[in-house]
């Protein structure tokens, strides 16, 4: 295919994604402020169903005072956000409460209850939510969704302070997991990991992204987690969203703060890795979205 | 989108099929799960046929049901299949909760736990209080290490923004006990005996006593947060790697700072006290406060005040020891800093009591009656 018609497909399958709507988050206009401090102005990002977009951007460029828009723990000063084409801002009724049941957070730090154990963490969601579980299966289901996230068995009746912080990580997952979401938020889910237990973190959100149909909202600093599981990124500078696309998308833009994020000498290493693991595991047919 | 999940047993080929209907999420699950556990007969198989959506919840109420009555799993879609075998694998026992303790051995291990904390928290305040005067000697010996700045910041929020509640509390008190004292001094005709009361109650005991409650409320708990926090913080930590001994930047400001203040506000407290009983007496005794003041000096011995201010910055060590030990001992979570902010209280105020019994006995042989 010549370059323009790959880009004209491109341009009407996203045309078609709109039109089924198939937006799984939509931001528009977004204005958010601490006192004089402008953090976002005018922002706009399109999440679609069944992705996984990265967001990234310099320290301070309101990454997680996005997430915490979208998720409603700040009511931002103008704009509108619309989760599964439902407006969050602002709203405590059942119909935002259902919405609210659909997505599942995981914060920077884990930010597991200290004072109950890791299945119990898990159960926290369940029980709240749907009380017509019963103990039995509740007990079941924080089971299996704690062995899903990678985490051993001996980990279930362990408090949060007795865990390092991967499995932390990993609990919290269990507990943003607990409710099958549709969507999930992930903070710098492999922020502070060794290198090893980043990479299998990421392959475990790309596994359950593919199993379970996730959405995923991915704030990273982790240029490998980038280039390997994130089906597009989002670039946040001065106050809004630069850039949305494939990294390869983004690499033809000439925003220089993109430029030196990828081609600086971390973004080209992970290029040179992500390149090797391809041709580790053989051609393989092109997808179109990578 | 809301399709209740539903059941339907049928006889196919001579054995009992279950065929699911409808959602199988967990929003959609509804009484599935309890209806499925009431099922007790042999299943030969379960058909997922009729199955519109699945998630790993609805697989796993799949999956139990299906090993608990070993029967098969047919139909349905690829995915969903596989979704129930991709659950199945995760299948092995976790615990929810650490391991059930029968009461009985709770209750003495609790005992034994509790004796042996008392004992070691005992063992690890005098240690503590070594650690101080360790702190103290090496502070004397390099005087540029004393932190100057720390104290006087101490100084004010120990004591200068205490001088309003202190006073507050203080001459309520003093109204109080000369109220209480006058009615039960004028049966026996003899009024002008609650001056000699509220002189000596409160500059003996109450005004140093009740300071001390208060600081222990407000700065001891203070104290202990704080060093909590910042241990949880591992602020603790990177001062001693830093090489900033923490007993010297942290504790010794404060223990400072109370050891000072202690006196300052005790005498304030007395002389607000005095001052409460004064006006008591001169609204409702009609004893004018020229008549007061004077027949004050007359009744109070000199050393009631020397009693007072003694036991004050003794007192005041207590206080501020109990709090920063307290809030050291932070280990683990966000809740065992209010456990031990809740301690550093209780164990200040109740050593203080503790103290202040010895000292009457002492002061008493001492002949300072």
């Amino acid at each position: 295919m010549a370059p323009e018609e790959e880009i004209a497909a491109e341009e009407a399958r996203v045309e078609q994604a709109v039109e089924q709507d198939d937006i799984a988050i939509s931001v528009r206009n977004l204005k958010n402020s601490f006192g004089d401090q402008v953090v976002h102005e005018g922002l706009n990002l399109d999440v679609r169903k069944g992705e996984i977009i990265g967001v990234v951007g310099g320290s301070g460029t309101g990454k997680s005072v996005l997430m915490r828009s979208i998720i409603g723990l700040q009511t931002p000063d103008e704009g509108e956000v619309h989760v599964f084409g439902e407006s969050m801002i602002g709203r405590l009724d059942d119909e935002a409460l259902a919405i609210r049941k659909r997505w599942g957070v995981l914060f920077q730090g884990g930010a597991l209850f200290s004072t109950l154990t890791v299945a119990e963490n898990v159960e926290v969601p369940i029980r709240e939510y749907y009380p017509n579980i019963g103990p039995q299966l509740r007990d079941e289901i924080a089971a299996y969704k704690i062995r899903l996230t990678g985490l051993p068995a001996e980990a279930g009746p362990k408090y949060p302070a007795e865990l390092s912080g991967g499995m932390k990580k990993r609990a919290g997952l269990a507990r943003a997991l607990a409710l099958d979401p549709d969507l999930l938020f992930l903070d710098e889910p492999t922020a502070g990991l060794d290198p090893i237990g980043a990479a299998a973190f990421d392959d475990q959100t790309r596994r359950l992204q593919q199993t379970l149909g996730l959405t995923v909202f991915l704030i990273t600093h982790d240029l490998d987690t980038l280039y390997s599981i994130c089906d597009r990124v989002a670039v946040l500078a001065d106050k809004k969203v630069i850039a949305v696309g494939a990294i390869d998308e983004l690499l033809a833009t000439d925003h220089p703060w993109i430029q030196e994020y990828f081609n600086g000498p971390r973004g080209r290493a992970a290029t040179a890795a992500v390149t090797r693991e391809r041709e580790k595991t053989a051609p393989q047919p092109s997808d179109g979205r990578r | 989108m809301n399709k209740a999940a539903d059941l339907v047993e049928e006889t196919r080929d001579g054995g009992t099929v279950i065929r699911l209907l409808g959602h199988l999420s967990i929003a959609c699950l509804h009484d599935l799960p309890a209806r499925l556990d009431m099922i007790t007969g042999p299943v030969a198989a379960i058909d997922l046929s009729g199955i519109d959506h699945m998630d790993t919840i609805g697989a796993w109420t799949v999956h139990r049901t299906a090993k608990r009555l070993s029967s098969e799993i047919v139909g349905g879609s690829e995915d969903s299949r596989r979704l129930v075998e991709a659950v199945g694998e995760l299948d092995e026992p976790v615990n929810i909760r650490p391991d059930y303790v029968p009461p009985l051995q709770r209750v003495v291990g609790q005992i034994g736990e509790a004796v042996i904390t008392a004992g070691s928290t005992l063992l690890g305040l005098v240690g503590f209080f070594g650690g101080t005067l360790v702190a103290t000697w090496n502070v004397i010996r390099h005087p540029s290490r004393f932190r100057v700045n720390a104290v006087v910041q101490r100084f004010e929020v120990v004591g200068v923004s205490a001088l309003g509640i202190i006073g507050l509390m203080s001459f309520l008190i003093g109204i109080v006990i000369a109220q209480q004292g006058s009615v039960q001094l004028r049966q026996f005709g003899m009024e002008m005996l609650t001056i000699n009361l509220v002189g000596r109650l409160t500059f003996r005991e109450l005004g140093v006593l009740m300071t001390a409650i208060m600081v222990a409320g407000r700065s001891g708990s203070a104290f202990a947060a704080q060093l909590g926090t910042m241990k949880l913080t591992e602020e603790i930590d990177a001062m001693r790697t830093i090489g900033v001994s923490p007993m010297e930047a942290l504790v010794l400001p404060r223990t400072l700072a109370v050891v000072v203040m202690m006196p300052l506000l005790g005498f304030y407290s007395s002389i607000v006290a005095v001052i409460g009983g004064g006006f008591l007496c001169a609204v409702s005794l009609d004893i004018p406060p020229i008549t007061f003041i004077q027949r004050l000096r007359e009744v109070v011995p000199i050393t009631d005040l020397w009693v007072g201010l003694l036991k004050a910055p003794v007192f005041g060590i207590i206080i501020a020891l109990a709090g920063c030990f307290q809030g050291m001992q932070v280990k683990a979570n966000a809740e065992e800093v209010g456990l031990r902010t809740t301690s550093a209280v209780v164990q200040a105020i109740f050593l203080v009591i503790v103290i202040d019994a010895f000292f009457a006995v002492f002061f008493t042989w001492l002949g300072w009656n």
